[in-house]
């Protein structure tokens, strides 16, 4: 019996029409085809929203091209490292990493109040290498171990875990570590966490998150403060989301118009090419638009999952998996945020929002994806 | 190593990671789904509430100001006009370093340096988008100058901007008066609805007499502004098109004044270098055709803003140039109330045509010593009533003045408009003041204060003592004279025009209680007087009336500064200026159908028909017509 499937299950499992010498080429090259398209997809989407949101300025529309570029360069060039050598190398990527977030906190430059920056001939986060070396770290050390894993085993993922989210935290930039500390965690759901333990997880977290408050930022707890009641402080901390929501909610079902909308043009919303982009988009091209959006990045992410489970070996599967979903963790959070559903954390829109060090992070992690799937050989099961 | 791990279970591992996988998009699907419920609820069920929001967060109603109205002379010569200027503006929020612009426009003399730190303060106090005024008027020569440093001084422009404008600033400074930036007393008094927008008010004069008039009402228009507040040009049509309509503004209307600035301008040229004033009135309509108060001061400068130090010498000056003398200058009318109380004597039989005495150049009352003298020391001999007048001779008015009685004074003077406000449509006018025995109990505390003297009465005669008159008060007195009792209340404003419809209104003349005698007959007698007083044989202003071509009456008078001791000769040469007589003089003309009554006050001039008398003859000459026939 043969399975009849959708034209978007065709393209989400590869099995659209051949592509001919093109697609030869792709292969050739470690690209996947529907992946790529997706994430083409929504980089398109995402440039054209970001011209209306930096106020028309070819020059830094221009800027976000050039860093689009660099980051699909970025994606294919590790497309083509072999998932096998990746593993190997993980621990050193892990440790370096580490390495480098000790200096940032001794040694690292401010910004905006936080010291997230290192300067070794060029300035980069090395935060960024850890939204990468965490999973990698987590699926290779469960690469050889029985799967599921056993309560020790999950204690010492845990701690990979926890060193650099703590590290991150302290510099502080509580949103990546927080999206750094859902990357491993879903590695170990992934690998089978216990639902019991994952339950009995759940009521931890209610001191655990005491254990947070303990631990956060004054701005930070403002901001879990807000979210619960915005319009206790229209002009100060609720503001954000005050002006966000008016935006999205004048959108409409059609928006206002690409560079029309008021709330952004008129600058009554913030950070409106970074964190609110997606209200732009919302008040812009109203529902429908940022439906085809979130369209697009469930696409990604399905993609992505379809590789997980293609993957030939342990190590593949997790960490593919959890770059897939750790991509829609940020989706998610930054439109929860966005609408309002929970506190503003600064994780930016994916793909979509101003600015290049996480892009590239973000292509790099689908290169990955890539080269699992490219790499992989054709054994029966 | 592969082999010392425990074996693994590759297909059960792979069932486990595709349920764990199915798991977690279930999850991913409900968190999803609650976002797209949340855009649902903002952009389909909260579409409405938001929506609104925003337009309410973009626009902000800006008010309009409207055109003030114009105002002209009755020939519709311009008197107060609105003229673009332009005036150098700084945003702050556009300026790098505050002090180092401020200091360096300053070197170009573009604004004044003692200035700059009143600019400071304004510039970090207010809001960062919102124009600080650092100078109301550049001059042709500082905008030239501006225009090629412009680039130097980012942040700092030059603005256009309405800003009224006198072209004969002083001549009319008196009777227009000016606008100047409103006070917060103003601002309590006017509808705030209609004010919105406006920046200036009138002060003084018509400007402010006729404000509610001229200034109109205020439009408004919807802008879009930006987060900050700050309006911003929306390129987007449909941004534009979604605003709400615009109210425009109501200009105000245009005033025409009874004055003629050609004897306006002459009034002032006369009383140039002069303290004093000129009021000359059309005595059939009440119309004011000059009002001068001298010196004057450019209104200009209140219009367009002065300088701290500028305004304080307006202030300080001695002269004082803001004092309108015309309506709020109160002087001892002297010899000038004479025909008046000619007329109180004849009417109430105190005196009679006949009567004569002989002045010996002092007058006492019985039983006493003090000597009441005579303007002229050696007396005027016998006189008449007739002669007393032509003359001024001051003694026969003493003699008969105990016979009125100072009520009796009071009751005629009261009725030729002396002591109260004439009711002129310019603000801040004074009553003057004509005495009585029950103003007198009134005014003092002290008992033996509150009692008349007949000595009181006495200098009262010659419009001394208590007694006061504003220059405008004499001129309507003087125009009830040579109406023979018919009086108007003084008028500035003639008409006014709706600057919309081009339709004018005349301003109704306001005919006030006639002055009635018993015998009419007397008119002719106290005016006939006074016409020899100018063209007679022994008239004091006879220099002045003989020889021209048209018949007119006045009376001059010379009030007294200061008391002179009694027995001290009175040197002239020896008091200081400013504690000369002051020289008046009252006159119409042609007798025989007046035209025009003039009153004439000049501060310290000494001598009424010599200094004041010529004043008025110029007038009326210009007024008549006779101007050229008499040069």
């Amino acid at each position: 019996m043969t399975m009849r499937l959708s034209d978007t299950q065709r393209l989400i499992t590869g099995k659209a029409a051949p592509l001919g010498d093109f697609g030869r080429a792709m292969r050739r090259l470690h690209i996947d085809g529907p992946l790529l398209g997706g994430l083409l997809l929504i980089s398109a989407l995402g440039l054209v929203v970001l011209y209306s949101a930096v106020g028309e300025s070819m020059r830094l529309w221009m800027n976000q091209l050039v860093r689009l570029g660099v980051a699909l360069v970025a994606m294919i060039i590790v497309a083509q490292i072999p998932p096998g050598f990746l593993r190997r190398w993980t621990p050193w990527a892990y440790f370096g990493g580490l390495v480098l977030l000790g200096l940032v906190l001794l040694t690292g430059e401010v910004g905006q109040g936080a010291r997230r920056w290192l300067d070794l001939g060029i300035r980069f986060q090395p935060s960024e290498i850890m939204k990468l070396a965490v999973p990698m770290m987590a699926a290779w050390y469960l690469h050889d171990r029985q799967i599921p894993p056993r309560f020790n085993q999950i204690l010492i993922i845990a701690v990979i875990i926890v060193v650099p989210t703590v590290l991150i935290a302290r510099q502080p930039d509580l949103g990546t570590a927080l999206l750094i500390a859902a990357s491993g965690i879903i590695v170990i759901v992934l690998a089978g966490l216990s639902i019991r333990l994952m339950i009995a997880l759940a009521a931890l977290s209610v001191p655990g998150a005491y254990g947070l408050w303990q631990f956060m930022q004054d701005y930070q707890k403002q901001r879990v403060l807000t979210l619960l009641d915005p319009d206790s402080d229209p002009l100060g901390a609720g503001y954000n989301i005050i002006q966000s929501k008016i935006a999205i909610g004048s959108g409409g079902l059609f928006g206002k118009g690409w560079t029309n909308g008021s709330q952004a043009q008129l600058e009554f919303l913030p950070e409106r090419d970074t964190d609110f982009i997606f209200a732009v988009m919302g008040e812009e091209l109203g529902l429908l638009g940022v439906l085809s959006l979130i369209v697009l990045y469930m696409f990604v992410v399905g993609r992505g999952l379809y590789i997980a489970v293609q993957a030939p070996d342990t190590y593949s599967r997790l960490l593919a998996g959890s770059i897939s979903l750790t991509f829609f963790v940020y989706v998610f959070v930054n439109t929860a945020m966005v609408t309002g559903l929970i506190p503003v954390v600064g994780v930016p829109l994916p793909l979509v929002s101003f600015g290049g060090t996480s892009m590239v992070t973000l292509m790099a992690g689908f290169g990955i994806l890539m080269s699992i799937h490219s790499h992989r050989k054709l054994l029966p099961h | 190593m592969d082999l010392l791990s425990p074996i693994k279970d590759h297909h059960s591992e792979r069932r486990l990671f595709i349920a764990r996988v199915i798991l977690t998009s279930v999850v991913a699907i409900v968190l999803l789904g609650l976002v797209i419920a949340r855009l649902v609820q903002l952009q389909v069920f909260d579409y409405e509430h938001f929506a609104e929001r925003s337009q309410g967060n973009r626009i902000r109603i800006e008010a309009v100001p409207p055109i003030r109205g114009l105002v002209f002379d009755r020939q519709g010569r311009i008197l107060a006009e609105n003229l673009p200027a332009y005036q150098l503006e700084l945003i702050p929020e556009q300026v790098d370093d505050l002090d180092d612009t401020l200091n360096r426009l300053a070197r170009k003399n573009l604004i004044e340096a003692a200035d700059i730190p009143r600019f400071l303060e304004l510039s970090r106090s207010g809001l960062h988008f919102k124009p600080v005024t650092l100078n109301l008027r550049l001059s042709d020569e500082q905008i030239a100058l501006f225009a090629i440093q412009r680039p130097r001084f980012p942040g700092v422009d030059f603005r256009p901007r309405l800003v009224r404008h006198y072209p004969d600033g002083e001549a009319i400074a008196h009777i227009v008066g000016y606008v100047a930036a409103m006070s917060t007393s103003d601002l309590e008094k006017v509808d705030l609805s209609r004010y919105a927008g406006t920046t200036q008010a009138g002060k003084t004069g018509v400007e402010s007499s006729y404000e509610s008039r001229l200034h109109g009402d205020s439009g408004y228009r919807h802008i879009v502004t930006n987060a900050r507040g700050r309006h911003v040009q929306a390129e987007s049509r449909d941004l534009q098109e979604t605003l709400p309509a615009d109210a425009r503004p109501t200009p105000g209307a245009n005033l025409f004044l009874s004055i003629d600035l050609e004897l306006q301008k002459l009034a002032t040229e006369l009383l140039a270098d002069r303290r004093g004033a000129v009021v000359a009135l059309d005595p059939w309509s009440g119309e004011v055709l000059a009002l001068v108060s001298a010196p004057a001061f450019d209104p200009n400068l209140f219009a367009v803003g002065m300088s701290t130090s500028q305004y304080s010498a307006l202030q300080q000056d001695s002269d004082q140039p803001l004092f309108n003398r015309a309506v709020r200058g109160a002087y001892p009318p002297g010899s000038t109330i004479k025909p008046m109380l000619a007329l109180a004597a004849l009417d109430t039989g105190a005196t009679n045509l006949e009567r004569k005495t002989v002045c010996h150049g002092f007058f006492m009352l019985p039983n006493t010593t003090h000597r009441y003298r005579d303007w002229k020391p050696e007396g005027h001999g016998e006189v008449n009533i007739h002669d007393a007048l032509e003359q001024s001779c001051d003694v026969y008015f003493y003699e008969i003045s105990n016979d009125i009685g100072i009520d009796r004074m009071h009751d005629y003077l009261d009725r030729f408009g002396l002591g109260s406000e004439t009711g002129i449509d310019v603000t801040g006018e004074r009553p003057g003041l004509v005495p009585s025995t029950e103003w007198k109990r009134n005014a003092f505390s002290n008992r033996s204060d509150q009692r008349w003297y007949l000595g009181e009465t006495v200098i009262a005669s010659i419009g001394q003592g208590y007694m006061l008159a504003t220059p405008l008060q004499l001129a309507t007195a003087t125009a009830a004279l040579a109406t023979r009792g018919i009086r108007y209340q003084p008028r500035i404003v003639a008409a006014w025009e709706d600057p919309l419809s081009g339709e004018r209104t005349l301003t109704p003349r306001v005919r006030l209680d006639d002055v009635e005698l018993d015998n009419v007959s007397f008119w002719d007698d106290v005016i006939n007087s006074m016409n020899k007083v100018m063209q007679g044989a022994r008239g004091t202003a006879r220099a002045v009336g003989t020889g021209a071509p048209y018949r007119m009456a006045g009376k001059s008078g010379t009030a007294q500064v200061f008391s002179v001791g009694q027995d001290e000769e009175y040197d002239e040469e020896e008091v200081e200026e400013r504690l000369k007589d002051h020289a008046l003089f009252i006159a119409f003309a042609p007798v025989e159908n007046p035209r025009i009554a003039v009153a004439v006050i000049v501060e310290n001039g000494s001598s009424g028909s010599g200094v004041a008398a010529p004043i008025a003859k110029v007038i009326m000459d210009r007024y008549l017509g006779y101007d050229d026939a008499a040069e």
